[in-house]
């Protein structure tokens, strides 16, 4: 058996999970928009995340792409059986991205896309996060096509999913903030991590508890032993850490909770990746079952073994560029 | 009722719609990253402040297209997948690897240094600032060859084979990148969009010549627009007449359709103006010129070309949008070389900034290049029909299974979504116009805030 679909398979973990952490923080920005202090901290908040926004809403693109090149016929049973929610989502998208421009270029209409940025950003975190539930919950499928119903996508557990995720993203946000910004702003967004990490904690244990509880694969894989004793320390790690963030925003430290925040994700999302192994479309399709044709693979590969570590190079430089705190003083 | 929505139908529609909006905004940002490039590179060689002046007005705008761009871009990579998983599921081991390539060789360019082009002018050295710019450009350039090889590849097929369940395997990647009318499209699509800005930023140019307002700055764009259309009209002639005999050699039907021809003969003349009938098979109301038709396409007065009549009813392209397409778009061609021509007479009687009635012509061609691409694309895509791969899978087969009624509701979505958010873009794209390139050296990037850098690092305050 070739190796290559497994590589593969890895690779699109990672692009996802970049995105999901990249995009996290600007998205959670755009949740907590509203919320903020002052119209002046709503300026910084938004400076803060320009220069990056879309370099990270392109791993959402990779990782669609990488999709579509290397596991065709996942994307292509998956694509229109998310057909509502994935268009429900790009709208959001469409609304927060331009909400960047024409802010700063709008007199009369500023609150207009203000708006249009935090319901832009709530729309798109929350159908990412019912997509998640959905997709955890089983696609269905008849022969090489999804041949469930336009609606199958929605339930109670694909809701809670979504506000999950949108507490999720705040979080990630919140701590992203108390690292750029300071005076006021911090202050604020400092007391909103607070808050936002005890929804945090408390939908990281529904997920976890509800998960096994669903579904009778993902309950052997975690409960079976010796398996019990590997995975034991996840659960355990995310607890700790979700602790530490606490501990370390009320003793005011400025970049340790967003990185430990990155770190509550990286686990959860770990975890959820390994409750879903082999299936790329859940319980219907494996990784190897929707592999696209080997030279297929191996074209794109070959490319993505010198590209992929450029971009992350490049990517660093541009956070390198912009480090630091965002400016306070000097609007119009 | 709304059982009998046809998703193909409205598939077809929908992806029509979100793919004319998406091309608007890319061709603009081709043409003026480039542009932002050489303005950039003319104002570190003459150091003279006014090529600064246009530089900052544009990339202003640039920043605004560039992000519509963007999001309908996002957009576009998902509609593969939600209206067309048929496509996908059988073309993906072909179509998907070469997007791929896009996204990791163009888009992450771009996208991250855009950032620094847009915000990082005061963050980075004067070099490190013009290589963005030129990266930005490039990253623009290369998106358009990965997109146009796939879209090429649709058009003419090449290099794979077709095994079980009618999936399409790749067998010679560099016949499949490199298909055969990929270096036709290719550089006639960058070319369009190098006019398609070129006289939108002309018009600019005249429409500030006329109210004598930023005179100095407005000579820049017009100069600089007129230069384009007196050497890139042209040749975009002569690089549409390639195209148009690569597509006679590989897809004849489309050229037959573009002609309006419906019987093969020989000596054939072309048509100037007339309604296709696709009822009747004839053109009607024609005006002709008499054996053009075999001189363009065949180089020979009596050369055959072929009609519409040798392929079955239904493997024909609906007639009247390719024909009309066509010659909305030669015709906008032409007028865009007269004007390159007028303004070539008018530099030499050193009359081209102040001939009143020609700068309001220049005024009025402004959107010229946009309705040209669209029609363009339309020749090209509807002549493509029944086809999605042509001659290998019919566009009904490439169809996702989602019902009518849903994508009747995304259609409305997206209509309502692009009028509100792309309306808006035009509007603040407009105001930015009429702001025009004040001297303001204070206002920083394209956010508006005024100096002290966007991000203060410990750094960059110890030396201030
Ligand atoms: C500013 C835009 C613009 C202008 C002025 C022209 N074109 Fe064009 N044309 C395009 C923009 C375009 C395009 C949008 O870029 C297309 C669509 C697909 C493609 O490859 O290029 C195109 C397609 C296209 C095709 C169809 C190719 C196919 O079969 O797929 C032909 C034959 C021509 N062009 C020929 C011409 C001629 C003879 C022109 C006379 C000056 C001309 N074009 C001007
Ligand atoms: C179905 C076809 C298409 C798809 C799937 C697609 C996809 C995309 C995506 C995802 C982006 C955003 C990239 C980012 O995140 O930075 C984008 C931008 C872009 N696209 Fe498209 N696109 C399509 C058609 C085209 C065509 C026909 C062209 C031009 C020939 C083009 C040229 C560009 C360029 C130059 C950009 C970057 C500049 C900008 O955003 O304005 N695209 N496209
Ligand atoms: C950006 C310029 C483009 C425009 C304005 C455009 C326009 C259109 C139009 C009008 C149709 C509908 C044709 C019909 O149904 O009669 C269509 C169909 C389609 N085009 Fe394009 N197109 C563009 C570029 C591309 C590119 C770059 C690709 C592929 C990468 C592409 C792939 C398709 C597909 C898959 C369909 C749907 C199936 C079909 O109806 O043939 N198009 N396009």
């Amino acid at each position: 058996m070739s190796a290559i679909p497994f590589i593969w398979y890895c690779l699109l973990i990672v692009a996802l999970c970049l995105y999901v952490l990249l995009d996290g923080f600007d998205l959670g920005v755009g949740i907590l928009f509203p919320f903020a202090p002052s119209e002046e901290s709503r300026d910084l908040m938004m400076n803060s995340i320009a220069p990056f926004w879309d370099g990270n809403e392109t791993w959402l693109v990779l990782s669609g792409g990488g999709l579509l090149a290397a596991f065709p016929l996942a994307y292509s049973i998956l694509m229109p059986a998310f057909y509502m929610p994935v268009i429900l989502m790009l709208f959001g998208l469409i609304f927060r991205g331009v909400a960047f421009e024409f802010r700063f270029k709008a007199t009369k209409g500023r609150s207009i896309w203000s708006y249009a940025f935090h319901f832009g950003s709530v729309l798109a975190a929350f159908m990412q996060g019912m997509i998640l539930g959905a997709y955890v919950t089983g696609v269905q499928v008849a022969g090489r096509s999804f041949a469930g119903r336009p609606f199958d996508w929605i339930s109670a557990y694909s809701f809670m999913t979504g506000v999950a995720l949108v507490f999720g993203y705040a979080l990630l946000g919140s701590t992203w903030l108390v690292m750029k910004t300071e005076g006021v702003t911090r202050d604020w967004a400092r007391k909103c991590a607070s808050y936002v990490l005890a929804y945090v904690a408390l939908f990281l244990g529904i997920v976890s508890i509800s998960l096994p509880i669903m579904n009778g694969t993902i309950r052997k894989l975690w409960f079976s032993l010796p398996d019990f004793y590997y995975f034991a320390p996840m659960p355990l790690a995310t607890a700790v850490l979700v602790l530490a963030v606490w501990r370390q925003l009320y003793r005011g430290s400025d970049t340790s909770p967003f990185f430990m925040s990155l770190g509550i994700f990286l686990l959860g999302y770990i975890g959820w990746a390994i409750s879903l192994w082999p299936w790329l479309v859940p319980f219907a399709v494996t990784y190897r079952q929707a592999a696209a044709a080997h030279s297929s693979q191996m074209f794109l590969l070959a490319g993505t073994i010198f590209v992929l570590p450029t971009i992350l190079a490049y990517f660093a430089y541009c956070y390198y560029v912009f480090r630091g705190k965002v400016a306070q003083a000097g609007y119009y | 009722m709304l059982g009998h929505l046809d998703p193909v139908l409205l598939s077809r529609i929908q992806f029509a719609f979100v793919i004319a909006f998406h091309i608007l905004f890319p061709a603009s940002t081709i043409g003026l990253a480039s542009w932002l490039a050489v303005l950039q590179w003319r104002w570190m060689k003459t150091k003279n402040s006014v090529y600064g002046d246009v530089y900052h007005m544009w990339l202003k705008i640039f920043a605004v297209a560039f992000g519509m761009g963007v999001v309908s871009g996002v957009v576009m990579s998902f509609q593969f997948g939600t209206n067309w998983a048929g496509f996908a599921d059988k073309a993906g081991n072909i179509i998907g690897p070469m997007l791929g390539y896009e996204v990791l060789t163009a888009f992450f360019l771009e996208a991250s240094f855009l950032g620094v082009m847009l915000f990082g002018e005061n963050r980075v050295g004067r070099k490190t600032y013009f290589a963005s710019n030129i990266i930005v450009a490039a990253g623009t350039l290369l998106s358009a060859f990965w997109i146009l090889a796939v879209n090429s590849w649709m058009q003419t097929p090449r290099g794979f084979r077709i095994a079980q369940n009618g999936l399409l395997f790749p067998v010679d990647w560099k016949q499949i990148v490199f298909s055969p009318s990929l270096p036709y499209r290719f550089f006639h699509m960058v070319t369009a969009a190098y006019l398609t800005t070129a006289f939108g930023v002309g018009g600019v140019g005249a429409y500030y010549l006329l109210r004598n307002r930023h005179v100095k700055q407005a000579r820049v764009m017009f100069g600089m627009a007129m230069i384009m259309a007196i050497f890139i009209a042209p040749l975009q002639l002569f690089l549409g007449d390639a195209h148009g005999r690569n597509t006679l050699e590989y897809q004849p039907e489309k050229v037959a359709a573009m002609e309006g021809l419906w019987k093969t003969q020989r000596g054939a003349p072309s048509i100037l103006f007339g309604w296709p009938d696709q009822k009747d098979e004839v053109t009607k109301y024609a005006i002709e010129i008499p054996k053009l038709s075999s001189l363009i396409l065949t180089h020979n007065l009596n050369g055959l070309v072929r009609g519409l009549d040798e392929w079955p009813k239904n493997d024909r392209p609906p007639v009247p949008v390719v024909f009309i397409a066509f010659r909305v778009m030669v015709g906008l061609g032409v007028l865009m070389i007269l004007t390159g021509l007028t303004a070539l007479v008018l530099y030499f009687r050193k009359r081209l900034f102040d001939t009143r009635w020609f700068l309001r012509w220049c005024e009025v061609m402004s959107p010229a290049g946009y309705i040209a691409l669209l029609a363009g694309w339309c020749v090209t895509e509807t002549g493509r029909q029944p086809w999605v791969i042509y001659g290998i899978m019919r566009t009904s087969r490439a169809v996702s299974p989602v019902t009518g009624l849903t994508v009747a509701l995304s259609i409305c979505g997206f209509v309502l979504t692009y009028g509100v958010v792309f309306g808006s873009g035009v509007h603040y794209i407009l105001k930015l116009i009429r702001k025009g390139p004040e001297a303001e050296g204070e206002i920083y990037g394209s956010h508006g805030l005024s100096k002290p850098p966007l991000i203060t690092d410990p750094a960059s305050k110890k030396d201030s």
